[in-house]
């Protein structure tokens, strides 16, 4: 098995259910050794909860059904254990919720040594000596002198790195970064999406990286899912998605991204709102807000379906090839 | 045109402390801003998160009081806050921010909640007062069958309206907005901002949009003016400064704007971390992380000048003396 199969992580029919509501609804998602792949969609859609799911970290009032393979190996209804050796080790999370961040009350310096101690078994010397190399390399200034502050003698962008530093300890395969600079200024988040670039260059490790920011996720992936109320409706590389979104969703959400680099002019929002996953539309999820709906979308569901251009598409109507190259942005083309 | 609002050099310095036991140190938060705003114009504000803006947003209404310089409305000075006079005054101006859910009364529906500002200003007389509820809520695109519902009944984007149509119930000449849709989604973000620049073109409402998404501002602003550390430290209209930003600072902001499908090679990555506000850096503010300082920029503040028809910054090496002596210098 192992090395013959290129895929890391292999996510198959994977539901979550809390509290008799469904609200991821069957993701088969497959991440391949050293790639990063992004994974976009609005607030509620299920990013989180994918990996969540994946790693067993939701609470135990969710319902996870499924398959979560890494390196071949089942972690659905694994012991814990087995999963405790996987997160960390093979994959480790930088979580959204920032109160899951930094232990306040235990300088930095320590928090990384106990990462390096539970992952790779280093203590004493040569565990600090590992703790002030993983503090250069995520960028912090003059490591020695700061590896007894605390949290709050960081700023964001430092405890940002800081949370990366800790991640990495474990030499992982895959980094899964949940919107890692959303609550970063613009142009601190352009650091660490740098940062982010240069350490899987430099490691091999994979990347998912999570985010609403369409913008971001096109500066450190190569593959991206697009997801919509519990499932991914898109899935194509980076160049594929930009240059022609085919899911009338992926196209509104790029439409509505105000641009910068264009004259001052009206945004073209999607009509409607997000569905309550309570009361999830018949049909296609997407069909009470896409322009492009026709009856059969209101009545059929249409399944994630692999394309001849090696894209996965989940629509009835996708927008036309020729009409979805009508806003090519700058840098694809280059 | 005469402004509507203008601001002459104001300054707001707050004391904090430093960690439990810590000295207090104050905290510049505006430092010496002055604006200019007329009617039916947007005024953008952008900066990093603690460079002044809401603190700026709120002395322009005269709810933070300035400690020095002063606040001019229709020409007038701003009355006391507290005062009648500000109290009548307030419905002329009116302030939208992030949260919708804080902003709003979870006891009362959104009919009770937008008719609110009608009833209390005594603005029209009780039996037009639904109507205009009506008219209202149609102007911000929401359906009459949610008047009757309450704040979480409704979505974010929707809940945000509903608090726009409170705000425009007054028929308020000034609307100053803090990241009014920085909560929201982009697919509705972008309905909610296109109902402000409607109701604000209709209205000739003047408009200060704060915002750290230099996406949004471009597109509902006129004019925008840059922060950093409590100062402007450059202002020019929208489509200029998007196009040719020219103090460093400003440069940086456009140039980490993440844009679909332009790689991030190519982009201007600044060093270093902004600053603590309570330990501002000496002479300009931004030298720590500045590609460009000299000498004269660790020591001497730059002054915020004229670099081109209808735009100023504040940088020794793109609009000061510094400048000139540069070229002379390269001359001999
Ligand atoms: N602990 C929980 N209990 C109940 N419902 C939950 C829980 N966590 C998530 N959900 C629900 O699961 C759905 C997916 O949530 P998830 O956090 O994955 O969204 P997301 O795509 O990460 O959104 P965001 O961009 O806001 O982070 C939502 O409807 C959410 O309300
Ligand atoms: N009530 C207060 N008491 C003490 N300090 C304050 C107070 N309000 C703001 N400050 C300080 O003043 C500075 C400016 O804050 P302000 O909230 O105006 O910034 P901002 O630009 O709106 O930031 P953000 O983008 O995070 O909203 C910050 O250093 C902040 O910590
Ligand atoms: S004044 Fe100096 S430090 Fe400040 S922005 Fe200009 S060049 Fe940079
Ligand atoms: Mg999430
Ligand atoms: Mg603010």
């Amino acid at each position: 098995m192992g090395s013959a199969n290129p895929n890391l992580v292999e996510l198959r029919d994977l539901k979550v259910t809390f509290d008799g509501v469904e609200v991821l609804h069957g993701i088969d998602l497959d991440v391949a050794r050293g790639e990063a792949l992004g994974l976009v969609g609005e607030s509620g859609c299920g990013k989180s909860v994918t990996w969540l799911a994946a790693l067993g970290l939701l609470p135990g009032k969710a319902a996870v059904t499924g398959s979560v393979r890494v390196d071949g190996r089942e972690l659905c209804g694994a012991r814990r254990s087995a999963l405790e050796e996987i997160r960390g080790g093979r994959i480790a999370m930088i979580f959204q919720d920032p109160s899951s961040s930094l232990n306040p009350v235990l300088s930095v310096g320590r928090q990384i040594v106990e990462a390096l101690r539970l992952h790779r078994g280093l203590r004493g010397g040569a565990a600090r000596a590992e703790a002030l190399r993983l503090m250069d390399m995520v960028g912090i200034p003059d490591p020695p002198r700061r590896f007894d502050l605390y949290p709050h003698e960081f700023s964001g962008g430092q405890c940002q790195r800081l949370m990366i530093a800790m991640a990495l300890a474990g030499q992982p395969d895959l980094l899964i970064a949940d919107e890692p600079t959303t609550a970063l200024d613009a142009t601190i988040q352009a650091q660490i999406l740098d940062l982010l670039n240069t350490l899987r260059a430099e490691t091999g490790m994979a990347l998912v990286f999570i985010s609403h920011d369409l913008g971001a996720v096109s500066q450190v992936c190569e593959r991206v899912c697009v997801m919509y109320a519990g499932r991914i409706v898109e899935e194509a590389t980076v160049a594929q998605l930009f240059s022609e979104p085919r899911h009338p969703y992926t196209r509104g959400l790029f439409d509505a991204i105000p641009r910068i680099d264009a004259p001052r002019q009206r945004l073209l929002p999607i009509s409607g709102t997000v569905p309550n996953p309570k009361h999830l539309p018949e049909g296609c999820s997407f069909s009470p807000r896409c322009p492009r709906a026709v009856d059969a979308c209101g009545r059929e569901r249409p399944p994630l379906t692999p394309l001849d251009d090696g894209r996965r598409l989940a629509c009835t109507r996708p927008v036309p090839l020729a009409a979805s190259r009508r806003r090519i942005p700058q840098g694809v083309m280059q | 045109m005469n402004p509507l609002i203008e601001a002459n050099d104001l300054l707001r310095i707050y004391e904090t402390r430093r960690g439990l036991f810590g000295r207090t140190s104050p905290v510049r938060a505006v430092d010496g801003v002055s604006l200019a705003v007329v009617q039916g114009e947007t005024l953008g504000i952008v900066g990093e998160s603690g460079s002044g803006k809401s603190t700026l947003g709120r002395m322009l209404l005269g709810i933070d009081p300035a400690q020095a310089g002063e606040v001019r409305f229709s020409g007038r000075p701003m009355p006391k806050s507290g005062t009648a006079e500000w109290r009548a005054l307030r419905a002329k101006m009116q302030l939208v921010y992030q949260d919708p859910l804080a902003a709003l009364d979870r006891r009362l529906t959104i009919t009770a909640q937008i008719g609110e500002p009608l009833e209390i200003h005594r603005m029209i007389p009780k039996e037009h007062r639904a109507a205009r509820v009506a008219e209202l809520m149609a102007a911000v695109g929401l359906r009459p069958d949610q008047a009757g519902r309450f704040p979480h009944e409704l979505s974010g984007g929707q809940r945000q309206r509903a608090v726009i149509a409170r705000a425009l119930a007054s028929r308020p000449k000034l609307l100053v907005c803090d990241e009014p849709v920085s909560a929201l989604d982009v697919s509705i973000q972008a309905q909610v901002v296109n109902v402000l620049r409607d109701l604000q073109e209709q209205n000739g409402i003047a408009m200060v949009f704060i915002s750290h998404d230099l996406k949004v501002v471009r597109n509902i602003a006129d004019r925008v003016a840059v922060m950093y550390l409590g100062r402007i430290v450059e202002e020019a209209s929208s489509d200029v400064i998007f196009q040719s930003p020219q103090h460093p600072y400003t440069k940086a902001l456009v140039s980490s704007v993440p844009v679909p499908g332009k790689p991030l090679e190519g982009r201007m990555i600044l060093q270093g971390e902004p600053p603590n506000p309570a330990e501002r850096p000496s002479g300009c503010a931004f030298h720590p992380r500045c590609p460009l300082a000299r000498d004269i920029c660790r020591t001497s503040v730059p002054a915020l000048r004229q670099i081109g028809s209808g735009r100023t910054a504040a940088c020794h090496i793109v609009a000061g003396e510094a400048a000139s002596i540069e070229t002379l210098r390269r001359r001999a």
